[in-house]
């Protein structure tokens, strides 16, 4: 019997990080409500993977609140929201194995784990792959592995940073396959990108982050159209932003 | 003496169905792998929990376990005596003289090894899997079985520095064991007391079969690290 | 994946199984040579007891009498008493009877036996740069050496055969302190080594015969002074103290010291022979020694 409480609406309020004296992220605020899919957009160190990572808990702000509807997203003693990262992180163990040690980290029996990591491998059809050495798989393969690692701890909200940066266009194509399911599926996806295509493919809404500030918060169309600042229209035209 | 007369005497040791040879390997083998083996239980968690805690002299203690792995067996053999003599704190247990005396002083120059390395493998290690691991909830302490698991065969490599090392020591097990003949005589004691005999194609026998074992036992345990981590990746 | 992971808790349980058997052995009741519950004692002595084969050639008879098994540590005489001192060992047998009385004396163990002598020989290249072959007066010879400062070799290490070489350089009135140069050589290390050292470099060296005797390497190296009556070299034998070491084994190390001095002990050491040589002449009822 799952306990289906949810940990959304997300509220973000006034998240700032200090580093060696710099301010990294100034005052950063949003609500995030349940399903679809958020995309973070800006220049480098514009503070997208600090703001994901804040979200996330693994790292804490200087000031400002990541407030979850149920605390820490906790619910029943599991964190129901998960993380992919730009590299992504292959345990020296079978693609198989990768999954069942996070299901065994996050405290699943033995039972639930077998059941959870058979069923994600089916889910993206990953199962030929299940026995192979992750970190002897392809770069497309092991982010696909990750996001299914990710998907099998049945998360509500996915964070992903920069999932496809690193992967060639076919690869890029099945992992945002992938994101669509998920979407589809209900789990809300908060995605950090460089890929203005991705982020008109797969983004319902969009945070543009320039110097650590939040200076845009729009639907995706309305931002790609009517973007608001001059520094949001200098970035979609491509232009170097400052 | 020529080498003829040596191989011919390591040839004799090993097909001559001596048993007091046999029995010399057998401590020797048995000393060394437990010292090993606990080396290894101690070391190993103590290097990644070096890895990974943050403290005040966290520095000054790694320099000291590096320092260590260069600790003269003599010495390592003198504090383990002075430690288990019957005038010292632990002399009534009375285990100066035995095999386990011996198994003391090869751990303790054993440990620094594994601790040194573990510590390097893993802090690399964990450099790498960090976000993901923390992502799982697997912070501080937590982390370290998944890295000592994922760091298996890398660690190999520190664990047959430290059975090198302890395999091929004479100093302290000589000064705690007393090289008692069928008790605590082990390779290197034999090898030292035929050398002190004069009989030197005996000890440079002895001294190829303990080459011959040592090259087996790294053989062995480098292709199936080679052949598991090519499976880990 | 399943095998694999199988084989290695089964090596891990291997490893583990080792461990306990050597903890198993290391217990005072269980040894590597005999049955668990065999008695044992220890007994500290030198190295020309050991490096010459004379316990190889005793201790199975003893052992066959009594079913006590002794365990020899081969230290130099100086190191074999504080063994005793420590109460490391039960016995001590060694061979330098101004440290033995000392060791009575002060109440480290006794009474001390008189146990057997052998004689020291002076050993050196055939060569002889000193010119001493064939005397049979220790001290001229070592006068002789000192004057051409040929190459010597001395232990160095508080063995009762080093303490006697500084009796005999005392004898011969010469100072050690005041003239040695570079042909005295300290090494610090037993019989075997100081031969083995010897050889290599020409040198003389005071040895016992016994280890002399057995003793394979010797190259170039002979023995060059015998039979003074100054190179004779008294065994004693001697109980650590129980009322010092409540642990030392007191019946099973008296019946040993016993045995050895008794007449079928002390005929077992006249027996010991190696290539034809009596080594050790026993003297346990001679008062004197």
């Amino acid at each position: 019997m799952r306990d289906t409480t949810s940990i959304l609406p997300l509220s973000v309020e006034g998240l700032t990080f200090e580093a060696g004296g710099k301010r990294l992220l100034d005052g950063v605020g949003f609500a995030l409500a349940r399903g679809g899919v958020t995309a973070l957009i800006g220049p480098n160190g514009s503070g997208k993977s600090l703001t994901l990572r804040m979200c996330h808990g693994l790292m804490r702000p200087s000031a400002g609140h990541v407030g979850w509807a149920v605390a820490d997203g906790i619910v029943g003693g599991l964190k129901r929201h998960a993380m992919v990262f730009q590299k992504p992180v292959m345990l020296r163990r079978s693609a198989r194995a990768n999954i069942l040690h996070a299901l065994a980290a996050i405290g699943l029996s033995r039972s639930d784990r077998n059941a959870r990591c058979v069923a994600a491998l089916e889910r993206f059809g990953m199962t030929d792959l299940a026995t192979r050495p992750a970190r002897l798989m392809s770069g497309g393969e092991q982010q696909r592995l990750a996001i299914a690692r990710a998907w099998a701890m049945a998360p509500e909200v996915l964070f992903l940073d920069e999932p496809t940066s690193q992967l060639d266009p076919g690869a890029t194509r099945q992992v945002e396959e992938m994101l669509l399911a998920l979407k589809a599926e209900g789990v809300t996806l908060v995605m950090a990108s460089h890929d203005m295509g991705q982020v008109r493919r797969l983004a319902d809404r969009v945070l543009f982050l320039n110097r650590g500030g939040l200076v845009e918060d729009a639907p995706t169309s309305a931002f790609f159209e009517t973007p608001a600042s001059a520094e949001a229209r200098a970035f979609v035209a491509g232009d170097l932003v400052w | 003496m020529d080498v003829t007369q040596a191989l011919s005497a390591a040839f004799g040791l090993v097909f001559g169905g001596d048993h007091a040879f046999y029995a010399i390997v057998g401590l020797s083998l048995t000393v060394t792998l437990s010292a090993v083996v606990l080396a290894a239980l101690i070391g190993l968690p103590a290097g990644a929990l070096l890895a990974l805690a943050r403290f005040p002299g966290r520095g000054a203690v790694i320099v000291l376990v590096n320092g260590l792995m260069g600790l003269p067996p003599v010495v390592a053999g003198l504090i383990v005596f002075l430690v288990l003599s019957r005038s010292g704190p632990l002399g009534s247990l009375g285990l100066l003289f035995t095999p386990a005396a011996m198994v003391v002083a090869q751990t303790l120059l054993v440990l620094p090894i594994v601790i040194a390395i573990t510590r390097q493998l893993i802090e690399d290690l964990h450099g790498e899997y960090r976000e993901h691991l923390a992502s799982l909830g697997l912070t501080g302490i937590r982390a370290i079985p998944t890295l000592l698991w994922d760091g298996r065969f890398a660690l190999a490599t520190a664990i047959l520095a430290g059975f090198g090392r302890a395999s091929a020591e004479v100093g302290a097990v000589l000064i705690v064991g007393g090289n008692i003949a069928g008790y605590t005589r082990t390779m290197t004691t034999a090898i030292a007391l035929e050398t002190s005999k004069g009989d030197l194609p005996l000890a440079l026998g002895l001294g190829i079969v303990l080459i011959a074992l040592t090259l087996g036992i790294n053989a062995v345990t480098y292709a199936a690290s080679r052949v598991g981590a090519r499976f880990a990746g | 994946m399943l095998t694999k992971r199988h084989l290695m808790t089964a090596g891990a349980a291997l490893l583990v199984l080792g461990a306990a058997a050597v903890a198993q052995d290391s217990r005072p009741s269980a040894t590597t040579a005999a049955p668990a519950g065999t008695r044992f004692i220890t007994v500290a002595s030198t190295t020309s007891t050991v490096d010459s084969g004379l316990f190889n050639h005793i201790l199975p008879l003893f052992k066959a009498k009594t079913g006590i098994e002794v365990r020899v540590i081969s230290q130099g005489t100086g190191q074999a008493l504080d063994t005793g001192r420590r109460g490391d060992a039960d016995v001590v047998f060694v061979h330098a009877r101004a440290a033995e009385d000392k060791f009575v004396a002060d109440g480290h163990g006794g009474p001390r036996r008189a146990v057997m002598y052998n004689d020291f020989v002076l050993i050196g290249p055939k060569s002889d740069p000193a010119g001493i072959k064939g005397s049979r007066d220790i001290v001229a010879a070592l006068r002789a050496i000192q004057t051409k400062a040929a190459p010597f070799v001395s232990r160095g290490d508080r063995s009762g055969t080093h303490q006697a070489e500084l009796t005999l350089w005392r004898d011969a009135g010469i100072d050690l302190a005041a003239t040695r140069g570079s042909w005295y050589r300290e090494i610090g290390q037993g019989m075997g080594a100081a031969l083995n050292t010897a050889g290599g470099m020409n040198a003389y060296v005071l040895a016992d015969r016994g280890t002399w005797l057995s003793f394979r390497n010797r190259g170039d190296l002979d023995i060059l002074v015998e039979g003074d009556k100054r190179l004779f070299n008294q065994y004693g034998i001697m109980l650590v103290s129980p009322q010092r070491h409540a642990h030392v084994k007191q019946a099973d190390a008296q019946a040993f010291i016993d045995w050895v001095v008794s007449p079928e002990g002390q005929k077992a050491i006249a027996d010991y022979k190696v290539g034809g040589q009596q080594l050790f002449f026993p003297n346990a009822t001679d008062s004197g020694a």
